[in-house]
């Protein structure tokens, strides 16, 4: 399945949300996730199912003004 | 001290927490300058969530309360989703609303910062929209429900410091009872001092701190120059005039010759 993860694309295979993070090692309760521009709160993570050609944001907290 | 949102602040300074020599000394400013409120930002996160675990920890060890921001959105739906995406991570619904309109001075996008701040509110965000000091911007962001108004005195990082003086002094006059803070381009504490004077109520800065050559010294004297902007403003200040006047009482002057 492709999948663009923060803007690159990927080619793996992960049926929800929570298997893509596993996937790709993200860990830590301060990640923020969406896919195709909604959010997905950290608890329909689990449910959230992804489909071919997806894009998944993940963001997390960084110095700012 | 003032009031956002109906939180009381203990500080009227604001800082940004990005461009620091090192996260100690970001912790060391906040520290010495007793702040209670810094912004922190979204970015796409490549390390497995370790890198902006690392600065959540230290954010969270500083024990102060988080202001996170829109910075870099450019659209609408960009600032939304950041926004909400801010409120998964930070367990606030406080947001430094920024939508920015020109790459090379980072002008807020007023119109699309108007329309971000409405759904942002319909949302039940407590939207600190970073604006210009442009009066009828400002009722827009008022009827659109914002509470808190953000002007810049100057573009973003500039040190320029209040590029119009009299904009500021018509908000102020305008909206007496909205809390106001000055936000982006203040380079010096005489800055922050002079918007101070004209009744504001905080100034939010980052680069002016974060980049000088001791950033904690120049924190807590920019909280100085905050307190005492704000002691002159109800202190109640001499207007200038364009004569002398003897300080001295003339009469009973001693006569020589």
């Amino acid at each position: 399945m492709r999948l663009t993860v923060n803007g690159e694309v990927h080619e793996l295979e992960a049926d929800t949300l929570a298997d893509l993070l596993a996937l790709l090692d993200y860990e830590g309760d301060w990640l923020a996730t969406a896919v195709n521009g909604d959010l997905v709160h950290r608890t329909d993570r689990r449910n959230h199912r992804l489909n071919d050609s997806d894009r998944i944001e993940i963001l997390s907290p960084m110095q700012g003004g | 001290m003032p009031h956002f949102y109906g939180t009381e602040v203990r500080s009227r300074l604001l800082l940004g927490t990005a461009r620091y020599p090192s996260p100690a000394i970001l912790a060391e400013a906040v520290r010495r300058s007793a702040i209670d409120i810094v912004t922190v930002s979204l970015r796409r996160e490549t390390a497995g969530g370790r890198a902006g675990g690392t600065f959540f920890e230290l954010i969270r060890e500083l024990g102060v309360r988080v202001l996170p921001n829109t910075a870099g959105c450019h659209s609408v739906s960009e600032a939304v989703l950041t926004a909400k995406m801010a409120r998964e991570v930070f367990s606030t619904s406080w947001i430094k609303l920024e939508v920015i309109g020109h790459h090379d001075t980072l002008q807020p996008d007023v119109f699309g910062l108007v329309e971000a701040a409405r759904i942002l509110v319909g949302e039940g965000f407590e939207v600190f929209p970073y604006t210009t000091d442009d009066l009828v911007v400002a009722e827009r962001l008022l009827n659109a429900g914002c509470k808190v108004l953000m002007p810049w005195c100057a573009p973003i990082g500039s040190a320029m410091g209040p590029q119009n003086l009299p904009a500021l002094r018509a908000m102020r006059a305008e909206y007496p009872d909205v809390p106001l803070i000055v936000d982006a381009g203040i380079g010096r504490p005489s800055h922050a001092a002079a918007v101070m004077e004209l009744g504001y109520d905080a100034v939010l800065l980052n680069t002016a701190v974060a980049g000088a050559a001791d950033p904690a010294a120049m924190a807590e004297a920019f909280a100085k120059a905050i307190d005492a902007g704000h002691a002159a403003f109800h202190a109640g200040m001499l207007e200038p005039r364009d004569m002398a006047v003897p300080s001295t009482p003339v009469i009973g002057k001693a006569v020589f010759s």
